[in-house]
């Protein structure tokens, strides 16, 4: 079991999510937990509640998951998917405000080399301007 | 007053079949400033309900609320599934036994807290806070003639959003190109007041 921090992106399109993972993979390889999904419960653009929290299963680790958003609704259906978790994980996922593709590329480099929960999400906020 | 388990059920049907029904408009005013889905993805997630509201209805009205709220962040999707859902699970949580008006208020006030910390948004945003709170507003007020008070305040309070600059949600990318058209949410949110105001009438 990997002791990094685990990665999950969430897109509003399946083949976003999808392609930010293969990158993602491409980059760090089998070291981080990766989850990921997109597409609403209707199997259109959108994002699922019950696909973020079985992408946070896929993706869990004790040290925490940092959550990829694209847009809005992404962020309120990852915070909904957070607050429905067991207390005990609760705390120990985030959103990073970051660009969804390079966001998850940086995030899982950083998670990689062991760095805590904290540190992959400021390292994946960096990108934000401003 | 209590809801008994009768009109809990025909207040979601109500509900449920106006959402459904006005979904093409819905989707049309969300295709104007957004991306379109709100009538689609509203429909959806009423659709899943209706299909459980005898369960629902007699689980008692708190419950009911609490259960349709958790339907909904599961099968809209979008942003809406988690705003409206959080409206309804917030509802149910704070819904008093024996519920007077001003618990409702309570109850509805504590709903709406709810909403704008999961949207991080507030009234004047062009969202369905900008008929919430309105809508608030008058049931706190109470008096005479409420569900047509309800029916008439949400309605204007939903056309007050075509001026408005879009600042939460898919619509403020558009900047001022959001001025000059009804928000979804705020137009969903109309439906669901004149529902419920239709209920209290007797209409439906």
């Amino acid at each position: 079991m990997s002791g990094n921090v685990g990665i999950v992106i969430v897109s509003h399109s399946p083949d976003v999510a999808r392609g930010t993972a293969d990158m993602v993979r491409q980059m760090v390889g089998q070291e981080v937990p990766l989850g990921w999904c997109g597409g609403d419960p209707g199997g259109g653009l959108g994002t699922n509640v019950e696909a973020i929290l079985a992408a946070i299963q896929a993706a869990w680790s004790e040290q925490g998951v940092a959550i990829l958003v694209d847009l809005g609704g992404a962020e309120t259906n990852s915070e909904m998917a957070i607050e429905m978790l067991p207390e005990i994980r609760r705390g120990r996922v985030v959103v990073c405000n970051a660009p969804i593709v390079e966001g998850a590329v940086m995030a899982a480099t950083e998670a990689a080399s062991g760095a805590p929960l904290d540190a992959v999400r400021r390292t994946a906020e960096e990108l934000t301007p401003g | 007053m209590i809801v008994d388990s009768d009109t809990t059920k025909l207040l979601i049907e109500t509900v449920a079949r106006r959402v459904m029904a006005s979904a093409q408009e819905l989707t049309e005013l969300d295709r104007a400033i957004g991306d379109g889905d709100h009538g689609i993805n509203m429909e959806r997630g009423f659709e899943a309900v209706l299909a459980q509201v005898d369960q629902l209805a007699a689980q008692g009205l708190a419950n009911a609320l609490i259960g349709v709220g958790t339907t909904l962040v599961l099968k809209v999707g979008g942003a809406s599934g988690p705003l409206y859902g959080t409206l309804f699970m917030a509802l149910g949580k704070a819904w008093p036994a024996e519920a007077t008006r001003e618990q409702v208020t309570e109850a509805l006030a504590r709903a709406l807290e709810a909403v704008k910390a999961r949207g991080k948004s507030d009234l004047g945003q062009k969202t369905m806070l900008d008929v919430l709170g309105p809508v608030l507003a008058v049931v706190r007020e109470g008096g005479q003639d409420l569900p047509s008070r309800l029916r008439t305040t949400a309605a204007a309070a939903a056309s007050a959003t075509v001026p408005m600059k879009a600042i939460r949600g898919r619509a403020s990318f558009l900047g001022e190109r959001s001025i000059g058209h009804m928000d979804p949410g705020a137009r969903s949110s109309a439906l669901l007041v004149e529902a419920v105001a239709d209920v209290m009438e007797g209409r439906f």
